[in-house]
Protein backbone atom coordinates (compact mmCIF):
# COMPACT_ATOMS: atom_id res chain seq x y z
CA UNK A 1 0.00 0.00 0.00
CA UNK A 2 2.75 2.26 0.26
CA UNK A 3 2.76 2.52 -3.39
CA UNK A 4 -0.41 3.67 -3.64
CA UNK A 5 0.82 6.63 -1.23
CA UNK A 6 3.33 8.00 -3.61
CA UNK A 7 2.69 11.57 -4.14
CA UNK A 8 2.29 13.55 -7.60
CA UNK A 9 4.99 15.24 -8.78
CA UNK A 10 3.89 19.08 -7.65
CA UNK A 11 3.47 17.68 -4.17
CA UNK A 12 6.94 16.11 -4.61
CA UNK A 13 8.30 19.06 -5.20
CA UNK A 14 6.87 20.95 -2.64
CA UNK A 15 8.08 18.44 0.26
CA UNK A 16 11.60 19.27 -1.96
CA UNK A 17 11.32 23.32 -1.05
CA UNK A 18 10.14 22.51 2.56
CA UNK A 19 13.26 20.30 3.21
CA UNK A 20 15.63 23.23 1.69
CA UNK A 21 13.91 25.67 3.95
CA UNK A 22 14.58 23.35 7.23
CA UNK A 23 18.15 23.21 6.25
CA UNK A 24 18.96 26.59 5.59
CA UNK A 25 16.87 27.16 8.57
CA UNK A 26 19.00 25.20 11.01
CA UNK A 27 21.86 26.62 9.11
CA UNK A 28 20.74 30.30 10.40
CA UNK A 29 20.09 28.72 13.81
CA UNK A 30 24.30 28.89 14.41
CA UNK A 31 24.28 32.55 15.01
CA UNK A 32 22.56 34.21 17.43
CA UNK A 33 21.13 37.39 15.48
CA UNK A 34 19.96 35.11 12.48
CA UNK A 35 18.56 32.16 14.58
CA UNK A 36 15.32 33.70 14.66
CA UNK A 37 14.88 33.80 11.65
CA UNK A 38 16.20 30.95 10.50
CA UNK A 39 13.07 28.76 12.55
CA UNK A 40 11.09 31.02 10.98
CA UNK A 41 12.07 29.25 7.40
CA UNK A 42 11.75 25.68 9.42
CA UNK A 43 7.82 27.08 10.12
CA UNK A 44 7.68 28.22 6.61
CA UNK A 45 8.86 24.79 5.15
CA UNK A 46 6.62 23.26 7.56
CA UNK A 47 3.78 25.11 6.08
CA UNK A 48 4.38 24.17 2.75
CA UNK A 49 4.80 20.80 3.43
CA UNK A 50 1.36 20.72 5.45
CA UNK A 51 -0.29 22.66 2.50
CA UNK A 52 0.70 20.17 -0.16
CA UNK A 53 -0.40 17.01 2.10
CA UNK A 54 -3.82 18.36 2.69
CA UNK A 55 -3.79 19.37 -1.02
CA UNK A 56 -2.95 15.73 -2.16
CA UNK A 57 -6.07 14.48 0.36
CA UNK A 58 -8.32 17.11 -1.30
CA UNK A 59 -7.61 16.01 -4.39
CA UNK A 60 -10.24 14.52 -6.56
CA UNK A 61 -10.45 10.91 -6.67
CA UNK A 62 -7.32 10.49 -4.45
CA UNK A 63 -9.71 8.40 -2.36
CA UNK A 64 -8.82 9.62 0.95
CA UNK A 65 -11.29 10.19 3.76
CA UNK A 66 -11.87 11.48 7.21
CA UNK A 67 -11.18 14.79 6.26
CA UNK A 68 -13.27 16.89 9.08
CA UNK A 69 -11.24 14.39 11.51
CA UNK A 70 -8.19 15.52 10.36
CA UNK A 71 -8.41 19.34 10.65
CA UNK A 72 -10.21 18.80 13.70
CA UNK A 73 -6.74 16.84 14.85
CA UNK A 74 -4.78 19.48 13.62
CA UNK A 75 -6.22 21.92 15.18
CA UNK A 76 -6.57 20.66 18.56
CA UNK A 77 -2.99 19.49 18.49
CA UNK A 78 -1.64 22.91 17.43
CA UNK A 79 -4.13 24.70 20.09
CA UNK A 80 -2.41 22.49 23.15
CA UNK A 81 0.82 22.60 21.58
CA UNK A 82 1.13 26.39 20.73
CA UNK A 83 -0.64 26.91 24.74
CA UNK A 84 1.72 24.97 26.37
CA UNK A 85 4.50 26.89 24.38
CA UNK A 86 2.95 29.89 25.13
CA UNK A 87 2.79 29.57 29.54
CA UNK A 88 5.68 27.29 30.07
CA UNK A 89 8.69 29.04 32.04
CA UNK A 90 12.27 29.11 30.82
CA UNK A 91 13.10 26.97 33.79
CA UNK A 92 10.92 24.87 32.68
CA UNK A 93 12.38 24.56 28.99
CA UNK A 94 13.59 21.20 29.65
CA UNK A 95 10.73 19.26 30.73
CA UNK A 96 8.58 21.29 27.90
CA UNK A 97 10.94 19.81 25.29
CA UNK A 98 10.67 16.16 26.36
CA UNK A 99 7.31 16.69 26.56
CA UNK A 100 6.87 17.56 23.21
CA UNK A 101 9.59 15.58 22.18
CA UNK A 102 7.69 12.47 23.64
CA UNK A 103 4.59 13.51 21.91
CA UNK A 104 6.84 13.25 18.56
CA UNK A 105 7.30 9.77 19.07
CA UNK A 106 4.06 8.74 20.18
CA UNK A 107 3.27 10.06 17.01
CA UNK A 108 5.61 8.04 14.89
CA UNK A 109 4.82 4.15 17.05
CA UNK A 110 0.93 5.30 16.45
CA UNK A 111 1.76 5.99 12.40
CA UNK A 112 3.62 2.52 12.23
CA UNK A 113 1.35 0.54 14.42
CA UNK A 114 -1.42 2.01 11.71
CA UNK A 115 0.12 1.46 8.86
CA UNK A 116 0.99 -1.96 9.59
CA UNK A 117 -2.29 -2.74 10.93
CA UNK A 118 -4.23 -1.55 7.74
CA UNK A 119 -2.03 -3.81 5.73
CA UNK A 120 -3.12 -6.46 8.28
CA UNK A 121 -6.91 -5.57 7.94
CA UNK A 122 -6.84 -5.65 4.37
CA UNK A 123 -4.37 -8.57 3.71
CA UNK A 124 -1.96 -6.80 2.16
CA UNK A 125 1.49 -8.05 1.19
CA UNK A 126 4.05 -5.43 2.71
CA UNK A 127 7.42 -5.47 1.53
CA UNK A 128 9.82 -6.16 3.43
CA UNK A 129 11.37 -2.63 3.90
CA UNK A 130 8.03 -1.64 4.73
CA UNK A 131 7.92 -3.89 7.74
CA UNK A 132 11.25 -3.23 8.64
CA UNK A 133 10.46 0.39 8.89
CA UNK A 134 7.37 -0.14 10.71
CA UNK A 135 8.94 -2.36 13.46
CA UNK A 136 11.75 0.37 14.01
CA UNK A 137 9.67 3.23 13.94
CA UNK A 138 7.35 1.14 16.48
CA UNK A 139 10.07 0.47 18.93
CA UNK A 140 12.34 3.77 18.57
CA UNK A 141 9.13 5.86 18.92
CA UNK A 142 7.53 4.16 21.69
CA UNK A 143 10.65 4.23 23.54
CA UNK A 144 10.92 7.77 23.15
CA UNK A 145 7.65 8.27 24.50
CA UNK A 146 6.98 6.49 27.24
CA UNK A 147 11.33 7.59 27.89
CA UNK A 148 10.32 11.14 27.43
CA UNK A 149 6.93 11.10 29.75
CA UNK A 150 9.07 9.30 32.47
CA UNK A 151 12.22 12.30 32.15
CA UNK A 152 8.95 15.01 31.89
CA UNK A 153 7.93 13.56 35.26
CA UNK A 154 11.70 13.62 36.77
CA UNK A 155 12.22 17.06 35.95
CA UNK A 156 9.05 18.40 36.76
CA UNK A 157 9.63 16.61 40.16
CA UNK A 158 6.17 14.21 39.77
CA UNK A 159 8.66 11.15 39.73
CA UNK A 160 11.87 11.20 42.39
CA UNK A 161 14.91 12.78 40.43
CA UNK A 162 16.82 10.28 42.15
CA UNK A 163 18.35 7.29 39.50
CA UNK A 164 15.62 4.84 41.00
CA UNK A 165 17.49 1.40 40.77
CA UNK A 166 16.96 -2.48 41.80
CA UNK A 167 18.43 -5.23 41.85
CA UNK A 168 16.44 -6.89 39.48
CA UNK A 169 16.55 -4.55 37.09
CA UNK A 170 19.30 -5.97 34.34
CA UNK A 171 17.23 -9.25 34.86
CA UNK A 172 14.15 -7.22 33.16
CA UNK A 173 15.47 -5.27 31.06
CA UNK A 174 17.50 -8.34 30.14
CA UNK A 175 13.87 -10.45 29.56
CA UNK A 176 11.91 -7.68 28.37
CA UNK A 177 15.05 -6.97 25.40
CA UNK A 178 14.50 -10.66 24.56
CA UNK A 179 10.81 -10.64 24.17
CA UNK A 180 10.96 -7.69 22.14
CA UNK A 181 13.79 -10.07 19.71
CA UNK A 182 11.13 -12.69 19.94
CA UNK A 183 7.85 -10.65 18.36
CA UNK A 184 10.31 -9.02 16.03
CA UNK A 185 11.09 -12.32 14.37
CA UNK A 186 6.96 -13.32 15.28
CA UNK A 187 6.32 -10.57 13.12
CA UNK A 188 9.09 -11.40 10.31
CA UNK A 189 7.11 -14.52 10.12
CA UNK A 190 4.12 -13.40 8.99
CA UNK A 191 3.28 -12.91 12.12
CA UNK A 192 -0.43 -10.67 12.57
CA UNK A 193 -1.57 -7.41 14.45
CA UNK A 194 -1.54 -8.85 17.88
CA UNK A 195 2.18 -9.30 17.46
CA UNK A 196 2.38 -5.43 16.32
CA UNK A 197 0.29 -4.66 19.51
CA UNK A 198 2.74 -6.61 21.90
CA UNK A 199 5.53 -5.05 20.65
CA UNK A 200 4.73 -1.36 20.90
CA UNK A 201 3.62 -2.84 24.94
CA UNK A 202 6.98 -4.15 25.01
CA UNK A 203 8.68 -1.25 23.71
CA UNK A 204 6.39 1.16 26.05
CA UNK A 205 7.68 -0.76 28.65
CA UNK A 206 11.41 -0.39 27.63
CA UNK A 207 11.25 3.11 27.61
CA UNK A 208 10.23 3.45 30.83
CA UNK A 209 12.88 1.24 32.64
CA UNK A 210 15.79 2.29 30.58
CA UNK A 211 14.46 6.35 31.91
CA UNK A 212 13.80 5.08 35.28
CA UNK A 213 17.39 4.59 36.54
CA UNK A 214 18.86 7.74 35.37
CA UNK A 215 19.60 10.50 37.82
CA UNK A 216 18.15 14.02 37.01
CA UNK A 217 21.88 15.31 37.12
CA UNK A 218 22.26 13.66 33.45
CA UNK A 219 19.42 14.78 31.94
CA UNK A 220 21.40 16.82 29.25
CA UNK A 221 22.18 13.43 28.05
CA UNK A 222 19.15 11.60 27.95
CA UNK A 223 16.46 14.01 26.26
CA UNK A 224 19.41 14.78 23.81
CA UNK A 225 19.45 10.63 23.16
CA UNK A 226 15.49 10.90 23.51
CA UNK A 227 15.51 14.12 20.56
CA UNK A 228 17.70 11.92 18.16
CA UNK A 229 15.46 8.75 18.98
CA UNK A 230 12.12 10.32 17.96
CA UNK A 231 14.35 11.96 14.85
CA UNK A 232 15.04 8.62 13.76
CA UNK A 233 11.34 6.77 14.77
CA UNK A 234 10.08 10.05 11.99
CA UNK A 235 12.81 8.81 9.49
CA UNK A 236 11.70 5.05 9.72
CA UNK A 237 7.85 6.39 9.23
CA UNK A 238 8.82 8.11 6.21
CA UNK A 239 10.16 4.51 4.96
CA UNK A 240 7.10 3.01 5.84
CA UNK A 241 4.67 5.99 3.80
CA UNK A 242 7.46 6.59 1.27
CA UNK A 243 7.64 10.29 2.03
CA UNK A 244 11.22 12.08 1.46
CA UNK A 245 9.90 14.91 3.56
CA UNK A 246 9.38 12.55 6.44
CA UNK A 247 12.72 10.90 6.22
CA UNK A 248 14.80 13.95 5.69
CA UNK A 249 13.16 15.67 8.64
CA UNK A 250 13.83 12.81 10.59
CA UNK A 251 17.04 12.40 9.89
CA UNK A 252 18.49 15.89 10.19
CA UNK A 253 16.78 15.38 14.14
CA UNK A 254 18.69 12.12 14.18
CA UNK A 255 21.79 13.52 13.54
CA UNK A 256 21.83 16.37 15.50
CA UNK A 257 20.57 14.53 18.63
CA UNK A 258 23.62 12.39 17.84
CA UNK A 259 25.73 15.31 18.35
CA UNK A 260 24.57 16.46 21.22
CA UNK A 261 24.04 13.61 22.77
CA UNK A 262 28.23 12.91 22.48
CA UNK A 263 28.98 16.50 23.42
CA UNK A 264 27.37 16.04 26.80
CA UNK A 265 28.75 12.92 27.45
CA UNK A 266 31.86 14.42 26.78
CA UNK A 267 31.16 16.92 28.97
CA UNK A 268 31.10 14.48 31.58
CA UNK A 269 33.33 12.30 30.58
CA UNK A 270 31.69 9.56 30.74
CA UNK A 271 30.58 6.70 27.97
CA UNK A 272 27.04 6.75 26.76
CA UNK A 273 26.79 3.20 28.05
CA UNK A 274 27.82 4.76 31.80
CA UNK A 275 25.01 7.14 31.48
CA UNK A 276 22.42 5.13 30.63
CA UNK A 277 23.28 2.28 32.95
CA UNK A 278 25.45 3.21 35.35
CA UNK A 279 22.65 4.51 38.05
CA UNK A 280 24.63 7.47 38.63
CA UNK A 281 22.97 9.43 41.71
CA UNK A 282 21.51 6.03 43.44
CA UNK A 283 23.89 6.73 46.02
CA UNK A 284 22.45 7.63 49.64
CA UNK A 285 23.18 10.89 50.46
CA UNK A 286 25.85 11.14 53.90
CA UNK A 287 23.76 13.05 56.64
CA UNK A 288 25.85 16.47 57.15
CA UNK A 289 27.42 16.60 60.66
CA UNK A 290 27.33 13.08 60.98
CA UNK A 291 30.97 11.43 62.11
CA UNK A 292 33.36 11.00 59.46
CA UNK A 293 31.06 12.78 56.89
CA UNK A 294 32.09 16.07 55.17
CA UNK A 295 30.73 18.35 57.07
CA UNK A 296 32.69 17.26 60.00
CA UNK A 297 35.58 19.03 58.60
CA UNK A 298 35.94 23.21 59.20
CA UNK A 299 34.69 25.76 56.24
CA UNK A 300 34.89 29.40 56.53
CA UNK A 301 31.51 31.29 56.40
CA UNK A 302 31.27 35.06 55.21
CA UNK A 303 27.46 36.89 55.81
CA UNK A 304 25.82 39.23 52.92
CA UNK A 305 27.17 42.43 54.74
CA UNK A 306 30.64 41.13 54.67
CA UNK A 307 30.51 39.37 50.87
CA UNK A 308 29.34 42.81 49.90
CA UNK A 309 32.16 44.88 51.18
CA UNK A 310 34.60 41.76 49.19
CA UNK A 311 32.53 42.57 46.06
CA UNK A 312 32.77 46.24 45.98
CA UNK A 313 36.32 46.07 46.05
CA UNK A 314 37.10 43.67 43.23
CA UNK A 315 38.00 43.99 39.50
CA UNK A 316 36.91 41.29 37.90
CA UNK A 317 34.24 38.98 38.96
CA UNK A 318 33.22 35.48 37.45
CA UNK A 319 29.73 34.39 38.55
CA UNK A 320 29.36 30.36 38.25
CA UNK A 321 25.88 29.95 37.53
CA UNK A 322 24.39 25.95 38.29
CA UNK A 323 20.81 24.51 38.51
CA UNK A 324 20.31 25.74 42.21
CA UNK A 325 20.19 29.25 40.58
CA UNK A 326 17.23 27.91 37.90
CA UNK A 327 15.49 25.98 40.63
CA UNK A 328 15.65 29.28 42.95
CA UNK A 329 14.84 31.47 40.05
CA UNK A 330 17.70 33.55 41.48
CA UNK A 331 18.61 34.78 37.62
CA UNK A 332 17.23 38.21 37.43
CA UNK A 333 19.00 38.88 40.77
CA UNK A 334 22.39 37.47 40.19
CA UNK A 335 22.05 39.98 36.78
CA UNK A 336 21.07 42.66 39.39
CA UNK A 337 24.13 42.12 41.19
CA UNK A 338 26.50 41.65 38.34
CA UNK A 339 25.07 44.87 36.66
CA UNK A 340 26.06 47.87 38.63
CA UNK A 341 29.41 45.79 39.17
CA UNK A 342 29.87 46.11 35.46
CA UNK A 343 29.24 49.51 35.00
CA UNK A 344 31.72 50.62 37.76
CA UNK A 345 34.23 48.93 35.24
CA UNK A 346 34.75 45.44 37.16
CA UNK A 347 34.81 42.86 34.91
CA UNK A 348 32.03 40.50 35.12
CA UNK A 349 32.05 37.13 32.96
CA UNK A 350 29.70 33.91 33.79
CA UNK A 351 31.35 30.98 33.09
CA UNK A 352 28.98 28.04 31.62
CA UNK A 353 29.05 24.41 31.98
CA UNK A 354 28.10 22.75 28.93
CA UNK A 355 25.88 20.32 31.54
CA UNK A 356 24.92 22.89 33.87
CA UNK A 357 21.13 22.67 34.19
CA UNK A 358 18.77 19.87 32.61
CA UNK A 359 19.55 20.15 28.86
CA UNK A 360 22.03 21.72 26.59
CA UNK A 361 22.42 25.11 26.58
CA UNK A 362 20.28 25.68 29.37
CA UNK A 363 21.58 28.09 31.37
CA UNK A 364 22.24 30.57 28.55
CA UNK A 365 18.91 30.95 28.06
CA UNK A 366 18.04 31.18 31.95
CA UNK A 367 20.78 34.23 31.26
CA UNK A 368 19.30 35.58 28.18
CA UNK A 369 15.86 35.82 29.58
CA UNK A 370 17.54 37.82 32.76
CA UNK A 371 18.89 39.86 29.64
CA UNK A 372 22.26 39.21 30.67
CA UNK A 373 24.31 40.37 27.66
CA UNK A 374 25.00 36.59 25.61
CA UNK A 375 28.77 38.17 24.82
CA UNK A 376 29.39 37.84 28.90
CA UNK A 377 28.40 34.23 28.86
CA UNK A 378 31.80 31.88 28.05
CA UNK A 379 32.10 28.29 28.28
CA UNK A 380 34.49 25.74 30.07
CA UNK A 381 37.45 26.31 27.32
CA UNK A 382 37.29 29.96 26.99
CA UNK A 383 36.84 30.77 30.74
CA UNK A 384 38.99 28.15 32.57
CA UNK A 385 42.54 30.09 32.09
CA UNK A 386 40.72 33.57 33.52
CA UNK A 387 40.23 32.11 36.95
CA UNK A 388 43.52 32.29 37.87
CA UNK A 389 43.16 36.09 37.43
CA UNK A 390 39.73 36.52 38.69
CA UNK A 391 39.18 38.43 42.18
CA UNK A 392 36.23 36.54 43.06
CA UNK A 393 34.46 33.45 41.43
CA UNK A 394 31.19 33.37 42.55
CA UNK A 395 29.03 30.03 42.25
CA UNK A 396 25.86 29.73 42.65
CA UNK A 397 23.70 26.82 42.74
CA UNK A 398 26.88 24.63 41.16
CA UNK A 399 28.23 21.76 42.69
CA UNK A 400 29.18 18.82 41.02
CA UNK A 401 30.82 20.92 37.84
CA UNK A 402 33.21 22.95 40.54
CA UNK A 403 34.80 19.79 42.04
CA UNK A 404 38.06 19.61 42.08
CA UNK A 405 37.82 15.72 43.00
CA UNK A 406 37.01 15.35 39.39
CA UNK A 407 40.74 16.40 38.62
CA UNK A 408 42.34 14.44 41.50
CA UNK A 409 40.51 12.05 42.86
CA UNK A 410 40.85 8.89 41.28
CA UNK A 411 38.03 7.25 43.77
CA UNK A 412 35.51 9.92 42.93
CA UNK A 413 32.47 9.30 40.50
CA UNK A 414 33.08 12.08 38.59
CA UNK A 415 37.21 11.41 38.55
CA UNK A 416 37.98 13.33 34.69
CA UNK A 417 34.85 14.73 34.20
CA UNK A 418 36.40 18.74 32.96
CA UNK A 419 35.53 21.25 35.14
CA UNK A 420 35.25 25.05 35.66
CA UNK A 421 38.44 25.81 37.41
CA UNK A 422 36.59 28.42 40.37
CA UNK A 423 38.57 27.23 43.03
CA UNK A 424 42.09 29.18 41.31
CA UNK A 425 40.21 32.52 41.61
CA UNK A 426 41.70 34.37 44.71
CA UNK A 427 38.52 34.24 46.75
CA UNK A 428 35.36 32.09 46.01
CA UNK A 429 31.93 32.63 47.18
CA UNK A 430 29.63 30.02 47.50
CA UNK A 431 26.20 30.46 47.96
CA UNK A 432 24.29 27.19 48.70
CA UNK A 433 21.54 26.11 51.11
CA UNK A 434 23.40 23.73 53.54
CA UNK A 435 26.29 21.75 53.04
CA UNK A 436 24.26 18.86 51.81
CA UNK A 437 26.14 17.19 48.93
CA UNK A 438 25.19 17.97 45.39
CA UNK A 439 22.68 15.99 43.29
CA UNK A 440 25.25 12.73 42.61
CA UNK A 441 25.71 12.38 46.75
CA UNK A 442 29.47 13.51 46.07
CA UNK A 443 31.30 15.54 48.78
CA UNK A 444 32.90 18.49 47.16
CA UNK A 445 36.56 19.23 48.36
CA UNK A 446 35.93 23.19 46.94
CA UNK A 447 34.00 24.08 50.48
CA UNK A 448 36.91 23.23 52.86
CA UNK A 449 39.49 25.41 50.65
CA UNK A 450 40.94 27.57 53.04
CA UNK A 451 39.76 30.38 49.89
CA UNK A 452 36.38 29.48 49.93
CA UNK A 453 33.99 31.47 51.73
CA UNK A 454 30.34 29.81 52.22
CA UNK A 455 27.51 32.12 51.91
CA UNK A 456 24.85 30.09 53.51
CA UNK A 457 20.77 30.72 52.22
CA UNK A 458 18.21 30.52 49.45
CA UNK A 459 20.45 31.77 46.53
CA UNK A 460 17.36 34.11 45.17
CA UNK A 461 17.48 35.87 48.95
CA UNK A 462 20.64 35.72 49.67
CA UNK A 463 21.52 38.00 46.23
CA UNK A 464 18.99 39.89 46.66
CA UNK A 465 20.30 41.00 50.58
CA UNK A 466 23.90 41.12 48.64
CA UNK A 467 22.43 43.75 45.86
CA UNK A 468 20.98 45.42 49.03
CA UNK A 469 23.60 45.49 51.38
CA UNK A 470 26.21 46.60 48.53
CA UNK A 471 23.73 49.59 47.22
CA UNK A 472 24.08 50.88 50.98
CA UNK A 473 27.89 50.62 51.20
CA UNK A 474 28.09 52.80 47.49
CA UNK B 1 15.36 -4.05 -2.46
CA UNK B 2 13.04 -2.16 -4.83
CA UNK B 3 14.42 0.83 -6.10
CA UNK B 4 11.97 2.95 -4.07
CA UNK B 5 13.65 1.23 -1.40
CA UNK B 6 17.23 2.28 -2.64
CA UNK B 7 16.49 5.61 -3.39
CA UNK B 8 15.04 6.31 0.15
CA UNK B 9 18.02 4.75 1.33
CA UNK B 10 20.28 7.41 -0.69
CA UNK B 11 18.01 10.19 0.93
CA UNK B 12 18.83 8.60 4.07
CA UNK B 13 22.55 8.82 4.28
CA UNK B 14 23.12 11.87 2.74
CA UNK B 15 20.38 13.62 5.07
CA UNK B 16 23.07 12.15 7.79
CA UNK B 17 25.92 13.59 6.48
CA UNK B 18 24.00 17.17 5.60
CA UNK B 19 22.36 16.86 9.57
CA UNK B 20 25.95 16.50 11.08
CA UNK B 21 27.62 19.04 8.73
CA UNK B 22 24.81 22.06 9.46
CA UNK B 23 24.43 21.10 13.37
CA UNK B 24 28.25 20.97 14.06
CA UNK B 25 28.29 24.87 13.48
CA UNK B 26 26.15 25.81 16.08
CA UNK B 27 27.51 27.78 19.05
CA UNK B 28 26.73 26.26 22.56
CA UNK B 29 24.84 29.06 23.26
CA UNK B 30 21.68 28.19 20.92
CA UNK B 31 22.24 24.57 21.85
CA UNK B 32 18.65 24.84 24.19
CA UNK B 33 17.09 26.70 20.88
CA UNK B 34 18.69 24.18 18.62
CA UNK B 35 17.23 21.15 20.41
CA UNK B 36 13.79 22.94 20.35
CA UNK B 37 13.53 23.84 17.12
CA UNK B 38 14.91 20.29 15.76
CA UNK B 39 12.04 18.79 17.94
CA UNK B 40 9.38 21.37 16.39
CA UNK B 41 11.11 19.83 12.64
CA UNK B 42 10.70 15.92 14.13
CA UNK B 43 6.57 17.10 14.32
CA UNK B 44 6.33 16.72 10.46
CA UNK B 45 5.20 13.56 11.70
CA UNK B 46 1.71 14.94 11.97
CA UNK B 47 1.56 14.83 8.18
CA UNK B 48 2.42 10.91 8.35
CA UNK B 49 -0.20 11.18 10.87
CA UNK B 50 -2.44 12.63 8.34
CA UNK B 51 -1.64 10.08 5.38
CA UNK B 52 -2.78 7.34 7.47
CA UNK B 53 -6.08 9.02 9.14
CA UNK B 54 -6.90 9.86 5.57
CA UNK B 55 -6.83 6.01 4.61
CA UNK B 56 -7.98 4.64 7.36
CA UNK B 57 -11.40 2.77 7.35
CA UNK B 58 -11.96 0.69 10.19
CA UNK B 59 -12.45 2.83 13.95
CA UNK B 60 -9.02 1.31 15.28
CA UNK B 61 -6.99 3.18 12.61
CA UNK B 62 -9.06 6.35 12.63
CA UNK B 63 -8.46 6.48 16.57
CA UNK B 64 -4.45 5.35 15.52
CA UNK B 65 -4.29 8.50 12.80
CA UNK B 66 -6.56 10.30 14.97
CA UNK B 67 -4.10 10.10 18.26
CA UNK B 68 -1.03 10.59 15.87
CA UNK B 69 -2.04 13.60 14.31
CA UNK B 70 -3.13 15.29 17.53
CA UNK B 71 0.44 14.28 18.80
CA UNK B 72 1.91 15.50 15.66
CA UNK B 73 0.07 18.69 16.11
CA UNK B 74 1.37 19.51 19.70
CA UNK B 75 4.82 18.86 19.18
CA UNK B 76 5.06 20.57 15.55
CA UNK B 77 2.95 23.82 16.87
CA UNK B 78 4.59 23.81 20.65
CA UNK B 79 8.27 23.26 19.30
CA UNK B 80 8.45 26.35 16.52
CA UNK B 81 6.43 28.65 19.33
CA UNK B 82 8.90 27.35 21.92
CA UNK B 83 11.90 28.14 20.08
CA UNK B 84 10.26 31.61 18.93
CA UNK B 85 10.16 33.09 22.27
CA UNK B 86 13.57 31.73 23.59
CA UNK B 87 15.45 32.99 20.31
CA UNK B 88 13.29 36.47 21.09
CA UNK B 89 15.23 36.90 23.95
CA UNK B 90 19.10 35.77 21.90
CA UNK B 91 17.89 38.63 19.69
CA UNK B 92 18.72 41.96 21.47
CA UNK B 93 21.82 43.40 21.10
CA UNK B 94 24.36 42.40 23.24
CA UNK B 95 25.01 45.76 24.90
CA UNK B 96 21.12 46.47 25.27
CA UNK B 97 21.23 47.13 28.70
CA UNK B 98 17.32 48.22 30.28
Amino acid sequence: MSETRALPTVFQLAYLASAVLFIVGLKFLSSPARARRGNLMAAIGMAVATAATLGVLWMPGGGFHNQGLIVAGIVIGAALGTAGARWVQMTQMPQMVALLNGFGGGAAALISTGDFLHAAFHGERLSGTVVASTILGCIIGSLSFSGSLVAFGKLQGIISERAITSPLQKVINGVLFFAILATVAGIAARGGSTWFLALLIEALLFGVLMVIPIGGADMPVVISLLNSFTGLAVAATGFALTNNALIISGTLVGASGTLLTTLMCKAMNRSLANVLFAGVGAGPVAAPGAPGSAAAKPVREIGVDDAAVLLSNIQSLIVVPGYGMAVAQAQHAVRELADPLAQRGVEVKYAIHPVAGRMPGHMNVLLAEANVPYDQLFDLDQINPEFEHADVALVIGANDVVNPAARTDRQSPIYGMPILDADKAQHVIVIKRSLNPGFAGIDNPIYYDPRTLMLFGDAKGVVARLVEAMKAAA
Amino acid sequence: MSATAINQLYVFVLAVFVGFEVISKVPVVLHTPLMSGTNAIHGIVMLGGVLVLGTADTPVLVALGFTAVVFGAMNLFGGFVVTDRMLEMFKKKPRDKR
